[in-house]
């Protein structure tokens, strides 16, 4: 038989019995709906924490502690022309742990003590007030800029800016508040009370390394545009000669990109267990194929018979009974497409538990889905079509 | 004249469970071309096994079939499925057709799995040899037992077969339609050289034909020639 004749017997068969297909292609099109509308939220998720982290700026350097310390020195010996000539600016920040109060209202908030460097180095602009400033830093002062959440905890609406508050008993007057960046690899961003560095270490916290020296727990590293991967060498070298390493290093430089990319493999492992999670509605709709294909030829013996008589081959007979599979398949995965598309535009900023759902659909999701659904209908499709082919003419046309 | 059938020494067992079902115990059988012949016997005799070898839809436990000259028995599916669609025309007592398609989609159902060139029209003409021209849209159902007997005769000529086999065509049809029945295939035989082989328990509808050759317990008994062949007088429309 021709691909068309094919075809074209399989819709009529297919048409045949209307409520039958529809309840077939229900269990695809839920399937492929599923696997669409979670992978979409997978995408949606990975590209809104790919974007928050860019928002930070894409010419960031990260330097950690492993297992010894990082010194204030270590972040001022960072910037320099001659060792160092792709580091713009660094931003160590010391953070402590402690309570931010307003009256009587408790917020919590992560402290950190950083300097005027950090707005440019992370990329933040005030909302409103001021900046850290260099005499504050130089003369310890207690001030604070607040992150977005953190004053509406502590305010709601009101502006804080010029108010009081206590960070661990001690009082601070709030000069900022920092423009909203939502959740990061760091934590919530707006959640934050920044104070002066030298505040953080002298009032707040007091960590000093055996040597007495003044201990940071991140440095921020800007550089010089798209030179990342020299900064990262640079601040290697830098750091190895200052803590005279001879075999593992006692820190980690990360750039921006490789912390994207691990969260990025995160998500999209996420995204993938998603699928696979939804694959299993699929499968379910799969094994709905080849009942119904198995009941189907059942109820056709006769005409397989009559088919074998007239001159099919065993092949005829199993092309016919797997392009009916098949176009059940792919319909509903057409179906399921739609729906699926449908689905996640819907889902698209939805508010769940607090946070908005961010979906991305494209259309390689989209070929995905219909491409396992036609394969599914091939698998689930031969066992019942090679029954048919392997009927006896005389035995299936003697069958009522 | 050449032998399109022959058959020497053919046997055929069933086998249920334990047991041997014998059913056709050496039969040996020569059909020349142009030839048209009945088989006649008791029901359970045999008779629609031994069509059903000839017609390639069964296969013999153990003897020989020679199909124009050439060993039957041991081909596999694809070739005994191509002779099907090629060479035999096979008419059912229960026509067999399709009830979701119409008359002439039925007749082109024989077409789908070989010769498809022109399809449609020889489809049409081999109705209209049939006196069917006109139906060609009706479903099965809505044709007499007659009607449909004779869309099962289009759909085994239309392959322009080289011979037509036939397992009780008349066996559910009233007297008049079966002299229609008969009528066609006489005229087939006669005009166009077309071998014909049917089965049938009515030795009037046997005496129609030029040979009978009786059954019994699977073995052939007897095979007279018929001496004065009636003539069917069921006047279908050409
Ligand atoms: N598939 C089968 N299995 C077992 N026995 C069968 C089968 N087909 C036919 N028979 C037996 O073979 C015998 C001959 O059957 P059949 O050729 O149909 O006879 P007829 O057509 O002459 O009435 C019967 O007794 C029937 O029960
Ligand atoms: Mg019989």
């Amino acid at each position: 038989m021709t691909p068309f004749a094919l075809i074209g017997t399989a819709w009529s068969s297919i048409g045949g019995n209307r409520l039958r297909t529809g309840l077939t292609l229900l269990g695809i099109i839920i399937g492929v709906a599923a696997v669409i509308a979670l992978m979409s939220i997978g995408r949606g998720a990975q590209e809104d924490i790919t974007n928050r982290i860019e928002s930070l700026g894409s010419n960031l350097l990260y330097v950690r502690p492993l297992d010894g310390d990082l010194t204030l020195d270590d972040a001022l010996a960072l910037v320099d022309p001659v060792f160092a000539p792709s580091i713009v600016s660094v931003a160590p920040e010391v953070s402590t742990g402690g309570s931010v109060t307003y009256r009587i209202t408790d917020a919590f908030a992560q402290i950190a003590g950083v300097t005027p460097e950090f707005a440019e180095v992370r990329n933040f602009e005030v909302a409103s007030g001021e900046f850290i400033s260099p005499a504050h830093v130089q003369n310890r002062k207690n001030v604070a800029v607040l992150g977005s959440q953190t004053a509406e905890d502590l305010f709601g609406e009101r502006d804080p800016v010029g108010v009081d508050i206590a960070i661990s008993g001690l009082r601070f007057a709030v000069i900022g508040v920092l423009e909203s960046k939502g959740a990061t690899a760091f934590g919530n961003e707006d959640s934050r009370v920044l104070v002066p560095l030298t505040t953080a270490f002298y009032r707040l916290s007091g960590e000093r390394t055996s040597e007495g020296d003044i201990t940071v727990s991140l440095i921020n590293v800007q550089a010089d545009g798209e030179r990342i991967d020299e900064a990262q060498q640079e601040a290697e070298t830098v750091l190895r000669l200052r803590h005279e390493i001879t075999d593992a290093d006692d820190f980690t430089v990360d750039t921006q990109q490789s912390v994207i990319d691990a969260l990025s493999e995160a998500t999209g492992t996420l995204t993938v267990f998603l699928g696979a999670v939804a694959g299993i509605s699929l499968v379910v709709g799969g094994i709905g194929i080849m009942n119904i294909m198995l009941v189907s030829v059942t109820e056709r013996t006769r005409e397989i018979g009559i088919r074998k008589a007239l001159g099919a081959k065993r092949r005829d007979i199993l092309a016919q009974f797997v392009t009916e599979a098949v176009l059940l398949s792919i319909g509903g995965g057409l179906l399921g497409v739609g729906v699926g598309v449908v689905a996640s535009r819907v889902l698209d900023g939805f508010s769940l538990a607090g946070s908005q759902l961010i979906t991305v659909f494209s259309g390689d999701i989209a070929a995905l889905a219909l491409v396992v659904s036609a394969a599914i209908g091939l698998f689930f499709g031969i066992y019942p079509a090679a029954r048919a082919a392997q009927l006896h003419p005389i035995e299936a046309l003697r069958h009522e | 004249m050449a032998g399109v059938i022959e058959v020497t020494d053919l046997r055929k067992t069933y086998r249920l469970g334990a047991i041997d079902v014998p059913v056709l115990n050496g039969v040996s059988l020569a059909v020349e071309h142009g030839e048209m012949v009945s088989i006649m016997g008791p029901s359970g005799s045999g008779k629609s096994t031994l069509m059903n070898i000839i017609g390639c839809l069964d296969a013999p436990t153990s003897g020989s079939y020679l199909l124009e000259g050439e060993e039957v028995s041991r081909w596999g599916d694809a070739r005994l499925a191509a002779t099907r669609n090629s060479k035999i025309g096979f008419v059912f007592q229960t026509y067999n057709l399709l009830p979701r398609l119409s008359a002439l989609a039925n007749v082109e159902l024989a077409l789908q799995y070989g010769d498809r060139r022109n399809a449609r029209a020889r489809s049409l003409q081999a109705l209209e040899s049939v006196g069917l021209g006109h139906r060609y849209k009706h479903r099965p159902l809505e044709l007499s037992g007659g009607e449909q007997q004779r869309v099962a005769i289009a759909r085994a000529l239309v392959k322009g077969p080289a011979i037509m086999l036939a397992d009780e065509p008349t066996g559910a049809l009233d007297t008049r339609s079966s002299a229609e029945i008969m009528a066609i295939l006489q005229r087939l035989n006669r005009d166009e050289g077309l071998t014909v082989a049917l089965v049938t328990h009515e030795a009037d509808v046997a005496r129609h034909t030029r040979r009978i050759v009786s059954l019994r317990d699977g073995l052939v008994v007897g095979d007279e020639p018929v001496p004065e062949p009636l003539q069917a007088a069921g006047g279908v429309p050409v």
